[in-house]
C-alpha cells in the first residue's frame, strides 16, 4: 500500500464519523419517555395510535378552526364534552408540560412553537 | 430499458419491505438487515480504498488547469496547478467542499450555421451542490434518532432547516431541496441527449433509490405519520447493540430503513464510492512538482542500476567507432597507430 499513513488516517476518520452514534451513545444512557397523564377519563379525543403520531396535526387543525374560523364547537368523547383548546381542553388531563409534553419532545428533539403564544402553565404538583 | 430496470428494482425493493414487514418479518427488516448493511458498507468501503491505495502511481499526473510553477516572473496559479502540499490541500478542499471541477464544466453544442459553440455549463455543479448538501444536512439531522441525548448540532440544524415554519410538523428546507436536486439531476439525464446516451442503469439506480428514500421519509413526516418515539427507541437500540421493536410500526418505516440498508450495502460497489475516491484521485491530490523532485517508479527493480549515456558509450565505444557512429569521447590513442578521428568534434 502506498501512502500508508495518509490512507489509514483517512480511513480512521471515516470509521469514526460513520460509527458516530455508537461511541456517542456509549457515554450517555437513553431516557425512554414516560409521559404522565393525570385523569380518570379513559379515552382521548382520538385513538392512541393517532395521537402518538399525529397530535400536532390535530392541534393545528383545531387552532385554525377555532382561532381563524371562529368555530368553537366542542368535541364529544364518551358523552363528555371537551373544549377544543390547549389550555382548557388538552391540559385538563395532560396537566403538566414538563411531565407530559416535554417527555417525548425532548426525547425526539423537537421544539413545537405552541408556547410562542400560549402561556406556559404553572407546574403544580 | 436503462431507466426502466432500475426503476422496477427500486419499486420491487419497496414492495418487499412493505409486505415483508407486515408478514411478521419486522426484526429482519428493522434489525438484521440494517446491521448487515452497515457492516458491508464499512468493510466494503475500507477494502475498496485499500485496493486503490495498493495501485502504484508511478508518475505525477495532476490535471493542470492553470499556469504551472515556472520562471519567477511568470505568475503561478497555485490552486489550479499546485506545486506544494499546501497548494494541493487548498485544491482538494475546494474540490471536496465546493465541487470546483464541476464548476469548470463546459458544454459544446452545434447551432445553426452549423457552428460549434463552447459555453460554460454550471447546471451539474449547481444541482450537485443542492443534492449533496441537503443530503448531508438530512443525515446529520437523523442523528437525533440514533443518539440520546442528542448532539449539539441537531437543534441548530433543526432550527434553521425548519425556519420557514410551514405546516406541522414544520417543512424542512433540506427535504425540499434534495427532492428538487434529485429531480433536476434525473431530468439532466433524460433531457440532454448526450448525457442520456451515456447514462447506464448504475446511474439511474442510485437516483431512484435516494429519491425513494427521501420521499418515504417526507411521507412519514408530513402525511402518513409514524410513532417517532418507538422508532427512535429502535434506532438508539441499534446504535447501542440492544435493539427492541415496540409495537407495530408503520410499514413505510420499514420501507425507508430497507432502502437505506440497500443504499449502504450497494455503496462500496458502485459509483457512489466517489465519496472515498475523490480523496484518492491522483489527478487531484498530487502536486505538480516533477521538475523539482525526482519521483522514482515504485516497481523499479533495485538490482537494475542507472545506466547513463557516458557508461553506455564506454561499453560500446569501439563498436560505435567501427560503425561510424558519433561518440563524445574518441578511442584512447594507442602507440604505433594514427590518432583516432574525433568524430564528436566535427
Amino acid at each position: 500500500m502506498y501512502d500508508k499513513g495518509k490512507v489509514l488516517t483517512g480511513l480512521a476518520i471515516f470509521v469514526i464519523i460513520v460509527t458516530f452514534p455508537i461511541w456517542y451513545n456509549a457515554s450517555g444512557s437513553e431516557h425512554y419517555p414516560n409521559p404522565k397523564i393525570l385523569t380518570k377519563v379513559k379515552d382521548c379525543v382520538m385513538p392512541l395510535a393517532y395521537m402518538r403520531s399525529s397530535h400536532m396535526k390535530l392541534l393545528v387543525d383545531w387552532r385554525d378552526e377555532v382561532l381563524r374560523d371562529g368555530n368553537r364547537t366542542k368535541v364529544t368523547v364518551d358523552g363528555v364534552k371537551y373544549q377544543r383548546s390547549l389550555q382548557d381542553g388538552c391540559m385538563y388531563c395532560h396537566k403538566s408540560k414538563t411531565k407530559f409534553c416535554d417527555e417525548c419532545h425532548k426525547y425526539v428533539g423537537t421544539e413545537p412553537y405552541c408556547w410562542d403564544c400560549h402561556f406556559v402553565p404553572k407546574e403544580t404538583d | 430499458m436503462k431507466i426502466l430496470y432500475p426503476f422496477v428494482a427500486v419499486i420491487g425493493l419497496m414492495l418487499i419491505a412493505y409486505f415483508g414487514a407486515q408478514a411478521g418479518l419486522e426484526s429482519l427488516f428493522g434489525i438484521v438487515i440494517p446491521y448487515l448493511a452497515i457492516t458491508i458498507f464499512i468493510v466494503g468501503f475500507i477494502r475498496k480504498v485499500v485496493y486503490w491505495a495498493k495501485s502504484p502511481v508511478p508518475f505525477r499526473i495532476p490535471t493542470t488547469c492553470g499556469q504551472a510553477n515556472s520562471l519567477p516572473w511568470i505568475k503561478q496559479n497555485k490552486i489550479e496547478c499546485p506545486s506544494t502540499t499546501s497548494g494541493v490541500l487548498k485544491r482538494m478542499f475546494l474540490e471536496v467542499v465546493l465541487f470546483r471541477s464541476l464548476f469548470r464544466n463546459t458544454q459544446a453544442d452545434i447551432y445553426d450555421g452549423p457552428k460549434l459553440r463552447y459555453g460554460s455549463s454550471k447546471y451539474l455543479w449547481l444541482f450537485a451542490l443542492m443534492f449533496h448538501y441537503s443530503f448531508l444536512v438530512i443525515i446529520m439531522r437523523h442523528m437525533r434518532l440514533f443518539t440520546d441525548p442528542m448532539p449539539f448540532f441537531v437543534p441548530i440544524l433543526d432550527f434553521f432547516d425548519g425556519f420557514l415554519q410551514i405546516g406541522t410538523p414544520p417543512l424542512y428546507i433540506s427535504d425540499l431541496i434534495i427532492l428538487l436536486g434529485l429531480l433536476l439531476l434525473f431530468s439532466r439525464r433524460i433531457f440532454l441527449p448526450k448525457i442520456k446516451y451515456m447514462s447506464l442503469p448504475a446511474d439511474y439506480f442510485p437516483l431512484f433509490l435516494i429519491f425513494a428514500i427521501a420521499s418515504t421519509g417526507c411521507t412519514m413526516r408530513f402525511w402518513d405519520r409514524v410513532d417517532v418515539v418507538n422508532i427512535k427507541h429502535l434506532a438508539v437500540g441499534l446504535a447501542s447493540f440492544h435493539p427492541v421493536i415496540i409495537g407495530k410500526l408503520n410499514p413505510l418505516f420499514y420501507v425507508h430503513i430497507f432502502l437505506v440498508s440497500t443504499l449502504l450495502a450497494y455503496f462500496p460497489f458502485s459509483k457512489l464510492m466517489h465519496m472515498g475516491g475523490i480523496f484518492m484521485s491522483p489527478t487531484r491530490n498530487l502536486a505538480n512538482n516533477s521538475r523539482m523532485v525526482r519521483h522514482i517508479n515504485p516497481w523499479n527493480d533495485p538490482a537494475l542500476k542507472p545506466h547513463s549515456y557516458a557508461d553506455y558509450e564506454d561499453e560500446f565505444r569501439e563498436v560505435m567507432v567501427e560503425a561510424n557512429l558519433p561518440v563524445d569521447k574518441g578511442l584512447p590513442v594507442k602507440e604505433e597507430e594514427a590518432p583516432a578521428e574525433d568524430t564528436a568534434a566535427e
